[in-house]
């Protein structure tokens, strides 16, 4: 996209030295950043890094403690929302803030005009919609309620709802997270025509390659301070990324895999619904010494499957077949029992127990063998031998065994519990979102040690939304839609594009679904 | 206004906050004596006097302490491990009942024998009445603080009726109580002429062993684990629901103990006001120990001295005696409250 319409653009949008402190902690450390118009600017950071900080504070959420917002060459008053939507800052959260019972219209015009004379502006925002709608490639039904909606379209009745109040410049936080890759190439296709029409956005991700197709202009947050700014055509992506991390970035070497028997068989499994899709006869195998990929929106029944393989659900039917014997009773116990390593979606709500120390924590799925307790009585000495071993080896960094888990930092929770999952080399292993939230050193570390388990001949199952993290770490890829599988595909036989085809439900055979 | 929650609590915030929670109910009750017309200095000095002055005062306060070091136990452990126990009373009421009904001469055996049979039993009636609530909560979700509560009224009306039946004293000029335990079946006297009984020492060995059972069994640990994240410890394969059983068990026996060390150490038979209210005040209890099963001991003393000073206080004082209640009550919501602030910060936006 160019910059530059024709000459030198003004400014539209200008932070200057914005620092924001919580309690110790500096978020934002004086970052100056400014925009033009017509102008894609790319917010690069990792998770923490100050990103959504500092977009909280452009956008009137948050008050800064120092420092200046310009908008068109006007001094924003700091702390006010409608101050920032008056001055033409449109933001898109990541997470939607739309009336799930209302029309789509009445999002869009919700808090624009009095109740009272709803009805009677009705016709003109209809209209309104439609143009813009149709100007920008944003297609979606004025008339439709939210919940009809899928998350692609909702995101374009949040970017309506900017564009409808006359947003000149527009803030999408993280917006890809949620998308499938055709509706992230239908995002940039709207960004392109934006900002043909004179708009400016600011596009706030963490994910190189999307910055690289997107961007004009990259700004890199690090620790909450300003790392870098760079052209996006000079910058290499390794650069960049060596920007984001502040250092040589860790790179995982994955060889050839050489699959072995299978040790993990679904056949015909059904369950009931975890929030998301339930699985609808699903047939898989993992075999030892192989990646499997499961490939998804979220939502498709990948936690239904995480938690049908920990053992915390039970299948309404089919058979669970571990080392070629079927399972008569299936528990987070039998799956323990039977060697499974499990790492679990959720670090604070299932994988680890806040209030209780490191210790306690990393015996919790192997307290009752002789190792750690006899006669009903814990051997402490033993656990906190034991917390210290997985601290050393994992490096993780924590005060000592007797830490409070809830003070460990997301990264060193994982580590906690890759420690406690791939205790006594577990050969088959349940990775579920096992990098969400990690900054891209931890990501790497995570990585590593999944490779490391293929390549001694554990059959690992990797569920994630990351599509690049799926594409990089599978030998065999597996899509789930709706609660069922696609056939399975080797490493790079599909494009993103077929993946993405299948991430939406083209491709799936209605009634069995495939994976042998 | 928000709450945030602190990063670690520091040793001085945990003594500190729960200081404040005292001065607080000072303050707030030296109030009320005011209202009611009397200098707090003196009340205060009297309530003290009467709950330690002397070593009759001392006594009765580790006397009445001894059921509350019990139901407070009680309370401690089924909520430690979440089971919100309400039912202590009528696991008090039900130890109680059985050790009447084995002490009062239908087994004769040395006391070495028979003492611990009848508290075997007590215990085993008063975990049996609360295994129901906890069978019904783990299989149907049903709400333990609603059945556990419900069965106080439910077995003090049983208790009633086995009064008026087959327990009533034919000896006891038609009064609804039961006949006395026999001299076997009685728990001694720590000091000849004295109320304070053998119960109190093994409410004091009670705690000793729930807190070792807390702190270095798999079984505390498996009830820690439970309460503090269910779903974490369920995905680690710990049984959820046996161990809220066998907590249920533990919890109801350790109420029960209460009921038999009152009949057998105490009051020699079963009456409707066997209780004032312990079961219930062990829930107090312990709260203000903060659930540590050797701070329920202390706990247990402070309120039992708070009700024995107030009693003599207000007749050598013109203040009701109600104002133990309130002083007790207070310091609970004062407590709860430094507890809450001790975890989270308040933010005010």
């Amino acid at each position: 996209m160019d910059a530059n319409n024709g000459q030198e653009a003004e400014a539209v949008l200008r932070l200057t030295g914005i620092t924001k402190r919580f309690g110790p902690l500096v978020a934002n450390d004086a970052i100056s950043l400014s925009l033009k118009r017509g102008e894609v600017v790319a917010l690069l950071g990792e998770n923490g890094a100050g990103k959504t900080t500092l977009m909280n504070i452009l956008f009137g959420h948050y008050t800064a403690d120092e420092g200046d917002i310009e908008v068109f060459g006007k001094t924003l008053p700091p702390g006010d929302p409608h101050a920032a939507l008056a001055a033409g800052i449109g933001m898109v959260h990541q997470h939607f803030t739309l009336a799930d019972q209302m029309t789509v219209l009445e999002n869009i015009v919700l808090g624009t005009q009095p109740l009272w004379s709803f009805n009677l502006g009705k016709g003109a925002a209809r209209e309104k919609i439609r143009r813009l709608a149709a100007d920008y490639g944003l297609e979606v039904d004025p008339d439709r309620m939210i919940t009809e909606l899928s998350v692609g379209e909702r995101q374009r009745v949040e970017i309506l709802k900017a564009l409808y109040r006359e947003a000149r410049i527009l803030i999408l936080d993280e917006p890809t997270a949620v998308l499938t890759p055709m509706e992230t190439e239908a995002l940039f296709a709207t960004l392109a025509k934006l900002v043909a029409a004179g708009l400016s956005v600011i596009f706030i991700s963490h994910k190189l390659g999307e910055v690289q197709s997107v961007s004009d202009r990259v700004v890199v947050l690090r620790g909450g301070k300003l790392a870098g700014e760079r052209k996006t055509a000079d910058a290499t992506r390794r650069e960049l990324a060596e920007l984001m991390v502040g250092g040589q970035l860790p790179v995982n070497e994955i060889g050839p895999s050489s699959p072995r028997e299978c040790l993990f068989e679904l056949k015909g499994i059904s369950t009931r619904s975890l929030g998301g899709a339930a699985l609808r006869q699903v047939s898989m195998q993992l075999r030892g010494g192989e990646i499997t990929g499961l490939a998804g929106i979220s939502g498709n029944g990948q936690a239904a499957l995480a938690a049908l393989i920990s053992g915390t659900l039970e299948p309404v039917e089919g058979e669970i077949i571990v080392h070629g014997e079927k399972v008569e009773r299936w528990s987070p116990g039998a799956a323990l029992e039977r060697g499974l390593g499990r790492i679990p979606e959720d670090r604070h709500a299932t994988g680890m127990i806040g209030d209780m120390s490191v210790a306690e924590n990393v015996i919790s799925e192997a307290y009752r063998s002789s190792r750690f307790s006899r006669f009903g009585f814990l051997d402490w000495k033993a656990a906190a031998t034991f917390a210290n071993d997985i601290i050393k080896a994992y490096d993780v960094k924590c005060p000592s065994p007797d830490a409070r888990v809830r003070l460990l930092s997301g990264g060193n929770m994982q580590k906690l519990i890759l420690g406690r999952a791939l205790d006594g080399d577990p050969d088959i292993i349940l990775a579920s979102q096992p990098t969400r939230g990690l900054d891209v050193g931890a990501v790497a570390y995570v990585h590593a040690r999944l490779i490391e388990a293929r390549d001694r001949g554990a059959a690992v199952l990797l569920i994630s939304e990351d599509l690049d993290e799926i594409q990089t770490l599978s030998d065999r890829i597996l899509v789930i839609h709706r609660g069922q599988l696609s056939r399975p595909s080797l490493r790079g036989e599909l494009s993103v594009m077929e993946l993405g085809e299948l991430m939406a439900g083209h491709g799936h055979d209605e009634g069995a679904s495939h994976a042998a | 206004m928000r709450l945030e929650p602190r990063p670690a609590s520091s040793v001085a915030a945990s003594i500190l906050w729960p200081a404040g929670a005292i001065l607080a109910t000072v303050v707030f009750s030296s109030l009320l004596v005011m209202i009611a017309g009397a200098s707090p200095l003196t009340v205060f000095w009297l309530v003290l006097k009467g709950a330690a002055g002397s070593q009759f005062a001392a006594l009765e306060t580790l006397t009445r302490a001894t059921p509350l070091i019990f139901t407070g136990l009680a309370v401690a452990v089924a909520f430690r491990a979440k089971l919100w126990n309400i039912g202590a009373e009528a696991q008090l009421y039900l130890g109680a009942v059985m050790t009447v009904v084995i002490g009062t001469g239908a087994v004769t055996l040395p006391s070495a024998g028979l003492i611990p049979l009848i508290m075997i039993a007590a215990m085993l009636t008063g975990a049996l009445a609360l295994l129901g609530p906890a069978v019904l909560k783990t299989k149907f979700g049903v709400d333990e603080v609603v059945t556990t509560l419900l069965l106080n009224f439910i077995v003090l009306l049983f208790v009633s009726m086995l009064l008026e039946g087959p327990l009533k004293d034919p000896t006891g000029l038609g009064w609804p109580q039961s006949k006395r335990v026999i001299a076997d079946a009685q728990l001694p006297r720590l000091i000849k002429g004295k109320r304070l009984h053998f119960g109190f020492i093994l409410a004091i060995i009670s705690a000793i062993v729930v807190w070792v059972i807390m702190k270095k069994t798999t079984l505390g640990y498996e009830m820690r684990a439970v309460g503090h994240n269910a779903e974490a410890a369920r995905f680690a394969g710990i049984p959820v629901n046996r161990v809220i059983v066998k907590t249920a068990l533990l919890s109801g026996g350790l109420a029960a103990l209460a009921g038999f060390s009152e009949v057998a150490g105490l009051k020699g038979n079963l009456t409707l006001d066997l209780s004032p209210g312990y079961g219930y005040t062990g829930i107090v209890v312990a709260m203000l120990a903060m659930l540590n099963p050797l701070g329920v001991i202390a706990a247990a003393i402070f309120v039992a001295g708070i009700f024995v000073g107030a009693d003599a206080m207000s007749r050598s004082a013109n203040v009701p005696s109600y104002i133990a209640e309130v002083m007790v009550a207070t310091s609970l919501l004062t407590m709860v409250a430094a507890i809450m602030l001790m975890r989270y910060r308040v933010r005010w936006r």
